[in-house]
């Protein structure tokens, strides 16, 4: 059995080949109007300090620190000269209560995987890493709990579930990297948020530690537990500006026993949410996941990764996704949603995955559009929720906009959710393209009462453009309770809340 | 010219992806409510066989599965990728799990023989087995010439030139027909059974029959004493420097 299946495995390593000299990349402080707060500089006293906390786990040395500073777009660079890597929660919290004592700034950071700029320095704020607190505590089978440090990685806490026939309660392309703390952090949403809901509704318990060091144990397996005010979920989604997440305790559904991926291609966006509302009614409660990519989405997994198109080129494709607990009953349901679809016309072409390798094969044409992407050129990136009716006006409408200065404009995303990814690619970074792209973005998704960022969080390049989804009333809110939380501002300074 | 008529076999098997795990009395491998799906060479064999149709070099395409009531999805799905007929050949129960290449290969030598077959084409191997032996033995049995472990596949008037997969690299060879031929991995790439045509498959025939139907005896010929996990991988263990790394390697009497 091993030999035929090494012999079978000529999937691709997903290694994203990246030019290592990220001299490249250019400092965010020289390409953004942003000033340095007014926050004490790192001496050679606290760097004692440091190694008297964590001995060899401090990180000093400028290559290494290259990647710390560099977000995963390669869009944004800081100037830390030291990241931390602590193991437990008690350094931490030692760590936190010397950078209060000395107002030092610090950006928490997991799996560096974040889209907005949330977790890498602007300036030298240090750089606190959760990669090595990347402990499983305990897994309950029968309640479906799990407990862990938050620097666990996202699919390697799915595959030790997986033996025990449970799953995590989301799940995305970044999931090989990401840890659980940032999903967290960013309220992260992914493919199978229609099915398993959001982290505010799957997380039951953190362990956070805050600005000055104290530890906030609102740890917790309960399911139900309406003592007080909720306080986790103020941090859920935060983005590390109201403390850092040390643990957490999250509900783990049962894995599904029977899996199956339709992938089918439609004439025009109408006809994609017909198909959808099909599915939902066709395939209900089985239904896992609906996502949707346009033609140009397609080509550009097709040039840079070498995947290959299913079936014929269309216009739009959906992936729809189905989890039961029996094989039958759900290809039952999936048969009776084809011939519908089929017979009203609403797909012109469609497959079905056979095995796991098609299974999979599927998926990754959704999953990777982000790293073709990166190796078009340089992207734009715009996670808005829109309501679906005109969710790629908003694409079509960019892209005649751009059509002079941009490689290409793409769509795709949640549709499930009323989620767009709308990208933008240029040659080179461009201020002229930018200029294009924002406010006119922003604009035209707040007049149809959208957000600005549906999942990927404000982080540094959104801070901002916040007024364009909340009110001031609301936001003054906000700052009253950061200001509550971190009276001096060092936890991840720059990010989520408008600077004044 | 009329074309030819071939057969496909399309094994039933644990899905390439899934972990296989050893069943605790240790007589198998645990297959109840595991993911099963078509081997993957057997798909290589039947985009072969539509490829042939496409271009007129074939007129028919029989595929068969033998195996328990199941094996009717593994021929649904065959039915949808190009396949004409199917032809199931029920082994249920004991039978099943004792069902072996040699028996298999006169299954399939007889329905050859009954469906006036010019070309059969078989995976090079299943993957749940490995034993690759049911092309050769079902050439063995007719009397036919057999290109196996073949990564190219023309037809030249009465012939086929096959390139076969050898340790040494290419071999080409030419063979008459009628022939076996074993589908290697890199022979094509196999398409995806699209919509349309699943829906049409739905009305391809499949009919049912027994090995006694083809006077077959299916009686094991070896027996399987026990399956096992291969040996726990150790732990490697970091060491200093270039010397410690020489005399751990003289330790183990590798220098």
């Amino acid at each position: 059995m091993l030999l035929s299946r090494r012999l079978l495995q000529t999937q691709s390593v997903r290694v994203f080949a990246r030019d290592s000299s990220s001299s490249v990349v250019p400092l965010t402080s020289a390409h953004y109007p942003v000033k340095r707060h007014d926050f004490a500089r790192v001496t050679e006293l606290d760097l004692q300090e440091f190694r008297s906390i964590l001995g060899d786990r401090v990180v000093t040395n400028a290559s290494e620190l290259e990647s710390y500073n560099t977000d995963w777009l390669r869009n944004l660079r800081g100037q830390s000269t030291v990241a931390l890597r602590p193991k437990t929660t008690d350094e931490v919290s030692r760590i936190l209560a010397h950078c209060s004592k000395r107002r030092i700034a610090v950006v928490p950071q997991g799996g560096n995987t974040g889209l907005v700029g949330g977790s890498n320095p602007v300036f030298d704020e240090v750089v606190l890493s959760l990669s090595l607190m990347n402990e499983v505590i305990s897994v309950d089978e029968v309640a479906g709990t799990l407990v862990c440090q938050s620097g666990c990685v996202l699919e390697s806490l799915d595959a030790m579930l997986a033996k025990r026939g449970l799953m995590m309660p989301l799940d995305l392309g970044a999931k090989g990297s990401c840890q659980i703390g940032g999903n967290l952090s960013t309220n992260a949403g992914g493919l199978r948020l229609m099915r398993y809901g959001s982290l505010h509704g799957s997380i039951l318990g953190i362990e956070v530690v805050l600005s000055d060091g104290k530890v906030l144990d609102l740890m917790s397996t309960l399911r139900k537990d309406n003592t007080g005010y909720d306080l986790k979920q103020l941090f859920i989604g935060a983005e590390g500006t109201l403390g850092v997440v040390t643990a957490i305790s999250v509900l783990t559904p049962p894995r599904p026993k029977a899996v199956n991926v339709a992938f089918v291609g439609c004439s025009s966006f109408e006809a994609v949410r017909q198909t959808y509302l099909m599915a939902k009614r066709f395939l209900g409660e089985i239904l896992s996941a609906v996502e949707f990519m346009d033609a140009a989405s397609m080509q550009l997994v097709e040039k840079h990764l070498a995947l290959h198109n299913p079936i014929s080129p269309q216009p739009f494709y959906v992936l729809a996704e189905t989890s039961g607990s029996s094989d039958a009953h759900d290809k039952m349901k999936l048969d009776t949603f084809f011939e519908y679809i089929m017979k009203e016309n609403l797909i012109n072409d469609g497959s079905i995955a056979t095995d796991y390798t098609k299974l999979r094969n599927m998926w990754a044409l959704r999953e990777r559009i982000t790293e073709a992407l990166t190796r078009e050129g340089v992207t734009y990136k715009y996670d808005v929720s829109l309501p679906m009716a005109v969710m790629y006006d908003l694409v079509m409408e960019t892209r005649q906009r751009c059509v002079s200065m941009a490689k290409c404009t793409v769509g795709y995303g949640h549709i499930g959710d009323g989620n767009l990814h709308l990208n933008i690619v240029g040659e080179t970074h461009s201020k002229q393209l930018l200029q294009l792209i924002e406010p006119f973005v922003f604009e035209w998704t707040a007049r149809h009462r959208g957000s600005i960022s549906a999942e990927h969080g404000l982080g540094f390049k959104k801070a901002d453009y916040i007024y364009y989804s909340k009110s001031k009333e609301a936001v003054n809110v906000m700052k009253s309770l950061k200001q509550l939380f971190d009276p001096q501002g060092i936890l991840n300074p720059y990010k989520t809340l408008p600077q004044q | 010219m009329s074309g030819l008529r071939v057969l496909v076999g399309c094994k039933r098997v644990i899905d390439y992806a899934v972990k296989v795990r050893v069943r605790p009395d240790k007589t198998g491998v645990v297959t109840e409510g595991v993911k099963h799906s078509m081997n993957p060479f057997d798909e290589i064999a039947l985009e072969e066989a539509v490829r042939l149709k496409e271009k007129s070099v074939a007129s028919e395409i029989v595929v068969v599965s033998c195996g328990p009531k199941q094996c009717q999805e593994t021929l649904r799905t065959a039915l949808a990728v190009g396949a004409d007929r199917a032809i199931h050949v029920t082994v249920e129960g004991e039978e099943y799990e004792q069902l072996q290449p040699l028996a298999v290969a006169k299954i399939i030598a007889k329905l050859a023989q009954q469906e006036k077959t010019d070309l059969v084409i078989l995976g090079k191997q299943a993957i749940d087995d490995d034993s690759a032996q049911t092309g050769q033995m079902v050439a063995g049995i007719l009397g036919w010439p057999q290109a196996t472990f073949a990564s190219k596949l023309l037809k030249e008037d009465g012939y086929l030139k096959v390139t076969r997969e050898v340790d040494g690299g290419l071999e080409h060879i030419k063979v008459k027909l009628p022939a076996i031929v074993t589908a290697d991995l890199r022979l094509n790439e196999p398409r995806y059974a699209t919509l349309p045509n699943i829906m049409k498959a739905k009305k391809k025939p499949i009919i049912t029959l027994t090995p006694k139907d083809l006077g077959v005896d299916t009686s094991p010929r070896f027996s399987v004493l026990s399956v096992e996990d291969p040996p726990q991988r150790e732990a490697g263990s970091k060491v200093a420097n270039v010397d410690e790394l020489i005399a751990k390697l003289k330790a183990v009497g590798v220098v």
